[in-house]
């Protein structure tokens, strides 16, 4: 029963997503599944935030490597969430005065919620991401090495598609005539032939075989062989 | 004649750097990553810096892909409707921030009616920056509900697009501010997206730019017109899908600071805030930043070939 279930709720939801495609009437039935989906992926929230807990606090009960880490997520997490449905330190909407607090913006400028977003969260996101150029800077002097003819095509191309991309290759090609037969060779077109022509072609090639491997898999799915989704059944 | 100077300054420091890296292999070979990372630094720091002082840009010119972008909101009318899809947060802001902005002006500029949406939860916020940064001191004219609305995030990803292509009330009972939906103006007689005149999508990974393609222009190729910006790793795999699908591109900086000039171009005039000229500033940093990369591969790979011409010596 606990496997039958959701497999019968996943070949009847697929089922029907694929007739809605199909066929035009039955468009309101592929509507309907996909709003449970959607209702499904916000109770989902509520299960990752579940989940964060559970593994964190399990790190800091076990006092496992790098626990202290553990800590400041679960801290952050927690005061994030207070500070969010409670809305806490958030003014009254002036349209709704009975509702005091309740009916303001939980994230209003100068909010409680509002500063934690913008001081605290927006700036360590940006900084995780901008990490990678020093990351990337390093691994193209460690390992980008010209071992074997691909890999010499390859760092070819990286050139072309670096200084393509800034106005380096504007300047370093601009002696090629815009107007005259080469131009193709400016790095500016030719790194737009590059991406246009041999990204476009690899990629397509690429994609196409994802989208047969999908179909089979899916297939296998809604047909109930593959059940490996459903988990081990073991708890 | 300074293009060939300046040519031959990049030979000579070329060579100097091949001198340099063969004289002091060892050297190169060991050194501390640390002082990649601050070389890397200064790529950054350093034009951020001049840019940030003197206020010049490089000169940009459009390429095909950032033009169709152009002429696609180009061609719409005083009052058509546009729907803005910030799927993005401040990790990828950096990167795409500029090109929303340019969106947002873009449109208000136009006088189009803008409804803004998010797939990601943090594409509210980038919303609500939108809105702080552009329209409110820049159009004050447009009223919320009339000229522009924000529909906030809904969790679901492709599943959203897949509901709100036949029926967006099913979903958005309300907007991102609680307000009653069939009390606002601009959503009298909208059923669906099918309605909007252009989709204008900022697309940081999933869902993104692809989905919208696969969910929102594929199914209904005749009614819905997408045309979108997106970060510079996810651009190679969008490729496929233009220009049928999806006819114009914002790739990265780069397509958006080609975006950027052909609006301010038109649009900009004289004494243009500095908010609407961000994406040709971050050019600066990223010509340094990728000439950097560029030397590090090519002083890499002379310690490679060093070394293997010293191991195959007898």
């Amino acid at each position: 029963m606990k496997r039958t279930i959701p497999l019968l709720l996943a070949m009847s939801a697929g089922f029907v997503m694929i007739v809605a495609f199909f066929i035009p009437a039955t468009l309101t039935w592929g509507e309907k599944v996909s709003i449970w989906f959607d209702i499904l992926a916000s109770i989902a929230f509520i299960l990752g935030g579940g989940n964060l807990l559970k593994v964190q606090l399990k790190k800091i009960s076990d006092k496992t490597a790098g626990w202290g880490y553990s800590v400041i997520t679960v801290v952050a997490f927690l005061v994030m969430l207070f500070v969010g449905l409670t809305k806490f330190g958030v003014n009254p909407n002036p349209a709704f005065p009975a509702h005091g607090h309740w009916a303001g913006q939980y994230n209003e400028i100068g909010s409680p919620f509002w500063w934690l977003y913008e001081y605290m969260f927006k700036p360590l996101q940006a900084t995780i991401f901008a990490m990678l150029a020093f990351y990337v800077a390093s691994a193209a002097f460690r390992a980008f090495r010209a071992k074997n003819f691909e890999a010499i095509l390859l760092l070819v191309t990286a050139f072309i598609i670096l200084l393509g991309r800034t106005a380096a290759g504007v300047f370093l090609t601009d002696f090629i005539s815009a107007d005259s037969g080469f131009q193709g060779l400016r790095l500016e077109n030719f790194t737009g032939y590059i991406m246009d022509v041999f990204n476009t072609a690899g990629n397509r090639a690429i994609m196409i075989g994802i989208a047969l491997g999908t179909a089979s898999v899916s297939l296998k799915i809604l047909l109930g062989v593959d059940r490996s989704y459903l988990g081990s059944g073991e708890e | 004649m300074a293009q060939l100077m300046t040519l031959g300054i990049t030979a000579a420091f070329l060579i100097l750097l091949t001198f340099a890296v063969i004289s002091w292999t060892n050297f190169f070979k060991t050194i501390d990553r640390r002082w990649v990372f601050l070389l890397m630094l200064f790529s950054v720091a350093v034009p951020v810096y001049v840019i940030g002082k003197t206020k010049q840009t490089f000169p940009e010119k459009a390429l095909p892909l950032a033009q169709a972008v152009f002429d696609e909101i180009e061609k719409l009318n005083e009052g058509d409707k546009v729907l803005l899809a910030f799927d993005f947060d401040p990790g990828s802001e950096g990167e795409l921030g500029p090109m929303a902005t340019m969106f947002a002006f873009h449109c208000a500029t136009k006088k189009l009616k803008m409804y803004f949406i998010a797939l990601w939860p943090l594409g509210r916020q980038m919303i609500d920056d939108n809105i702080e940064k552009v329209i409110k001191p820049d159009f004050p004219e447009m009223i919320y509900g009339e000229d522009y609305m924000n529909l906030g995030f809904k969790a679901g990803n492709e599943g959203v697009i897949n509901v709100i292509v036949t029926d967006i009330k099913q979903l958005y009972t309300t907007d991102a501010y609680g307000r009653d939906i069939n009390q606002i103006p601009m959503m009298e007689g909208i059923d669906n997206i099918q309605q909007m005149d252009l989709i204008l999508n900022v697309s940081a990974g999933f869902p993104g730019t692809k989905e919208w393609v696969q969910y929102a222009v594929t199914p209904f190729p005749h009614q819905i017109r997408l045309v979108g910006g997106c970060t510079g790793v996810q651009a190679p795999l969008l490729y496929p899908y233009i220009p049928e699908q999806l006819p114009g591109l914002l790739a990265a900086i780069k397509g958006a600071s080609e975006y950027e000039s052909l609006v301010i171009g038109k649009y900009g005039g004289d004494g243009i805030s500095g908010k609407y000229l961000e994406a040709q500033r971050r050019m600066g940093p990223q010509l340094v930043a990728h000439v950097l990369m560029v030397l590090l591969i090519i002083a890499g790979n002379i310690i490679y070939f060093v070394e293997r011409t010293r191991e195959a010596r007898p």
